[in-house]
């Protein structure tokens, strides 16, 4: 098989936000030759395919695109290298990554690697509803790839299950292509709070069981709450905000995964357990924000010219062990000496509500801190913790655990 | 050579119609077109292999464990040495992996002994015993706790799409009429020939062969026959993405006694994982819904197995309905007055036994008049290979250098290219929607199942869909 071998100082997997941050953190910190690897027809990542405007700052969003051209002009100004068409299919070995193009097949190696593939929405197969197999059933990124960019008819009823920004970027585009949203579906007690342009009936605790219909969708069988079941005519399903890491590569390479998040397994400085490799963005953790990817892209760029200067690895690695109702924490290795994690936080996710809420961490039986949230927390929706929380920690005692709890009085003003 | 979707049938007086284009159908088609005859295979669907013929374990069985004596048993034999030779020679993806019966208690472990003397009995001499040292050896991420095995070697996985579509390509290339979206609801005798009522008008034949599947009872009852009645059992599977292909090396059998039939677990030639099949009756010959019943008692059977399933993402939950009936054996009834043949009650092994059972129906339609004629070899077709044993066009310097779709992959997951999906609807049998699509290429059959790849797949299926292929051979494609 004719490989052709090359050779570049620092490679990226990934041209969206979280790749393209590293990429220009790399070029720009002199890093040598920095080169951006992506099988989408141009850089961008996601974002180039939403336009939806919820990107960037708060007050002033932007679409996708807008996002992100700042971000590729960065990177090329750098002098980093964006190749798109390139699919990267294995990795032989640490640092080495195999790929297909127009062009041909080469292997590539690199003394720095940064995974930052992203991730994928959950699709309908491996959520595991039941039923029939009939087209109509998909994602939010892929309904609004199709409506927003190939202009195809999104159906005339759809239903969409979930509740995040995902879902209500599809309420807007399925309303843009003249679709009647028939119900939001989401296992949450609470409906969100609706933008007044985007009311439309929710549905909580309640979760779509069934896909009924033989070639085209006819409807879905909703459960819940309690016992209910009813029926939704539809000819569109729209599932959104469960996401996957999209780990492949990483696991290619052999790189450990966090048992938690199924991403890559990192330590605060975005080191993956292969030397010289690693990760950023939404495939530590299967979600996330674009300006959050792309901060860890920095992070783990910085990392990386450390690395490439010759920086040496951790003499040792704590585990954070996140305990239920908490799903993760990441990054989810501490590294001895301790270094800041990317943005001076730490990010956690919850599986249900929590009023009150109050972080607690402890190693070997041995209270290390405590910490109450602002805010009540909420699945779905991200929980930071601010600082260098575990200082504390003995570097050769066992794995830090950590907790949710409710504190006995409301968090707020009255927090200490 | 022609494959019709629309319009009239033709209206030449045929010398056989074969009902039903799944991987039985098309294998007799293909068979029949072996002989100088002007064969038309009729499929109310708008593809071949669209039944049964695409939903179920894809295994290639030796036959090992059917009845000594019964024609089931003496067709997936022979059925299996043809096929594993054809699928050699057409390129249709196929491993020769081996199958495990794994026993977890004294129950299945005194069962396996009689297993093999009932093997030995059909035959089958290589299956043998290991204990549990060379089974944990054999498969090392089995749970803890199994007790021995049988090791059955010829058990191999094969792709049930290409080989259907192989016989059909092969058929039609040799001149088998193929017509799709052509529903028989009626058979007229009219003395020397049948004339069929299809919901594309009249079609005429001196021979019929009903390979109809599920309905084969339904066609039978036109021709006056209450021969068996289907009994649809459902199967449901689930796939695993293939970052769980690591975890099995065999195909992992159940060991089957009194008191349950357990599910298998088996590696597929695109490189995932299956777990399954539920085994449910059911009354309705369209119910291919899963079920969170059937779901969860996989799961949990799969956990029981291979406990690191449990943790790796499922792609796809399918279900296909085995054409079971009252008969505890294939029902191959030829009718000589009628000139016709049913194939009947090819319940869960029809993949495996299709080149045999096709010898053996063109042999009985020559026993009831047919004149066959001399048989004559096929030109060999070359199939896409969409299997991961051997190189795929993405892998393949040589091919991307010649034509840079090759190299122009859209769908990443499972590593479809541009110029597979030009290839696919520049094909002999082209596919009329994206389901076909994914059946000859994979495209959309991965772990997002469409959720990066979709609009893009969807956009080249329209942008080829009609096209004619450009001057140059399509390196890759069916030859
Ligand atoms: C429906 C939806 C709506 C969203 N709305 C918002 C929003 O309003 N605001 C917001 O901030 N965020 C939003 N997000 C989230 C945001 O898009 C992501 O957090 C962000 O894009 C993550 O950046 P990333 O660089 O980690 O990954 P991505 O942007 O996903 O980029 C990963 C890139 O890696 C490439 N890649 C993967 N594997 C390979 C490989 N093997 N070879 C080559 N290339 C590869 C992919 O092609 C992709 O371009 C939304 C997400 C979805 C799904
Ligand atoms: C869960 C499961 C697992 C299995 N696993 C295996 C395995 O591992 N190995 C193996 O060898 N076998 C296996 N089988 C069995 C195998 O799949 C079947 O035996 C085989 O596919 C039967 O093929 P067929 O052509 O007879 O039927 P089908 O594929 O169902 O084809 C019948 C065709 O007839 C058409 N038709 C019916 N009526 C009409 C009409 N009136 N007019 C026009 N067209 C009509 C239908 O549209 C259909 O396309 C399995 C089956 C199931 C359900």
């Amino acid at each position: 098989m004719s490989r052709r071998e090359r050779a570049v100082d620092a490679l990226v997997v990934g041209a969206g936000p979280a790749g393209l941050a590293a990429a220009a953190e790399l070029a720009a910190g002199g890093a040598g030759e920095v080169e951006v690897l992506d099988h989408a027809p141009g850089p961008g990542g996601l974002p180039l395919h939403l336009t939806h405007r919820g990107f960037g700052p708060r007050r002033s969003p932007l679409g996708g695109p807008a996002y992100v051209r700042p971000l590729v002009r960065a990177a090329l100004e750098a002098g980093a290298a964006l190749r798109p068409r390139v699919l990267a299919t294995g990795s032989p070995a640490p640092g080495t990554v195999d790929v297909t193009h127009p062009g041909g097949l080469e292997r590539i190696t690199a003394r720095a690697v940064v995974l930052a593939t992203g991730a994928r929405e959950r699709p309908r197969g491996a959520r595991l509803i039941p039923g029939t197999r009939p087209e109509g059933v998909l994602t939010a990124g892929e309904l609004l790839r199709s409506v927003r960019l190939h202009h195809r008819p999104a159906g005339r009823r759809a239903v969409v299950a979930g509740t995040g920004p995902g879902a209500l970027a599809a309420v807007r585009a399925l309303r843009e292509a003249g679709a009647d949203v028939v119900a939001l579906v989401t296992g949450h007690p609470e409906a969100p709070l609706l933008p007044p342009r985007l009311r439309v009936p929710v549905l909580t605790s309640a979760a779509v069981a069934e896909v009924t219909g033989a070639d085209g969708l006819s409807g879905v069988l909703v459960t819940g709450p309690g016992a209910a079941v009813r029926r939704l005519d539809c000819d569109t399903l729209v599932l959104t905000g469960e996401g996957v890491p999209e780990c492949e590569l990483a696991r290619l390479a052999g790189a450990a995964l966090d048992p938690a998040t199924r991403g890559p397994a990192v330590d605060t400085a975005l080191r993956t357990s292969l030397a010289g490799v690693f990760a950023a963005g939404d495939v530590l953790r299967g979600g996330g924000d674009a300006p959050g990817a792309a901060a860890e892209g920095r992070h783990a760029a910085r990392s990386a010219l450390r690395h490439l200067a010759g920086g040496g690895r951790p003499a040792g690695l704590l585990r954070l062990d996140a305990v239920a109702p908490l799903e993760w924490i990441t990054p989810g290795l501490l590294p001895v000496p301790g270094e800041p994690p990317p943005r001076g936080r730490f990010t956690l996710s919850v599986s249900r509500r929590v009023d009150g809420p109050v972080l607690l961490a402890e190693q070997d039986g041995r209270p290390l801190g405590r910490w109450p949230l602002p805010h009540t927390a909420l699945p779905g929706r991200p929980l930071h913790l601010y600082g260098m929380p575990f200082a504390a920690a003995d570097p050769l005692g066992g794995p830090v655990r950590v907790r949710i709890g409710r504190t006995s009085f409301p968090a707020g003003p009255s927090r200490g | 050579m022609s494959v019709t979707r629309t319009g009239a049938l033709p209206g030449t007086l045929h010398d056989v119609a074969v009902v039903g284009a799944g991987v039985v159908g098309t294998a007799i088609a293909r068979e029949l077109a072996r002989h100088r005859l002007t064969v038309a295979l009729l499929d109310a669907a708008d593809d071949v292999g669209t039944g049964t013929s695409k939903a179920n374990t894809a295994i290639l069985h030796t036959g090992f464990d059917a009845t000594p004596g019964t024609l089931e048993a003496r067709l997936v034999r022979e059925g299996h040495r043809r096929l594993s030779a054809y699928a050699a020679e057409c390129g249709i993806p196929l491993e020769g992996v081996g199958a495990l019966l794994v026993a977890w208690d004294e129950e299945q472990r005194a069962a396996l002994p009689r297993l093999a003397a009932k093997a030995a009995a059909g035959g089958h001499r290589e299956p043998r015993l290991i204990g549990p040292e060379a089974l944990r050896r054999a498969e090392p991420h089995l749970a803890p706790g199994a007790l021995a095995a049988l090791e059955v070697p010829g058990e191999s996985v094969i792709c049930p799409w290409t080989t259907t579509l192989a016989y059909a390509t092969q058929a039609v290339r040799a001149g088998t009429g193929l017509h799709l979206r052509c529903l028989v609801t009626g058979v007229t005798d009219r003395g020397d020939h049948h004339e069929l009522a299809t919901g594309r008008g009249p079609l005429r034949a001196r021979y019929l062969v009903n390979a109809a599947g599920l309905h084969a009872d339904t066609l039978d009852a036109l021709l006056g026959h209450r021969d068996f009645t289907v009994a649809p059992r459902r199967g449901q599977l689930l796939v695993h993405d293939g970052a769980a292909r690591p975890l099995v090396r065999h195909i992992l059998l159940p060991v089957p006694t009194a008191r349950s039939k357990g599910v298998l677990i088996a590696p597929t030639v695109h490189g995932k994982v299956l777990l399954g099949p539920t085994a449910e009756d059911v009354d309705d010959r369209r119910a291919t819904g899963s079920t969170a019943e059937g779901i969860e008692a996989l799961r949990a059977a799969g956990r029981r197995i291979l406990p690191a399933l449990g943790e790796e993402e499922v792609t796809a939950v399918y279900a296909g309905l085995r054409a079971a009936t009252e008969h505890p054996d294939y029902r191959i009834r030829c009718h000589r007055d009628q000139r016709y043949a049913a194939v009947g009650s090819i319940r869960s092994t029809g993949l495996s036994a299709s080149l045999a059972i096709a010898a053996y129906v063109a042999e009985a339609l020559g026993d009831a008049g047919l004149d066959l004629g001399p048989a004559r070899d096929l030109p060999p077709v070359v199939m896409p290979n969409i299997g991961e044993a051997a190189p795929r066009p993405y892998q393949r310097g040589d091919l991307i250098a010649a034509d840079p779709a090759y190299g122009t992959v859209l769908c990443a997951c499972e590593r479809v290219t541009e110029g597979e999906i030009r290839d696919a609807l520049h094909s002999t049998v082209p596919p009329a929607t994206l389901a076909g699509l994914r059946r000859r290429t994979r495209a959309r059959a991965g772990r997002c199942q469409g959720f990066s790849c979709g609009p893009a797949v969807r956009a080249a299926f329209d942008a080829y869909r009609g096209t004619r292929p450009g001057p140059g051979a399509a390196e890759a494609g069916e030859r």
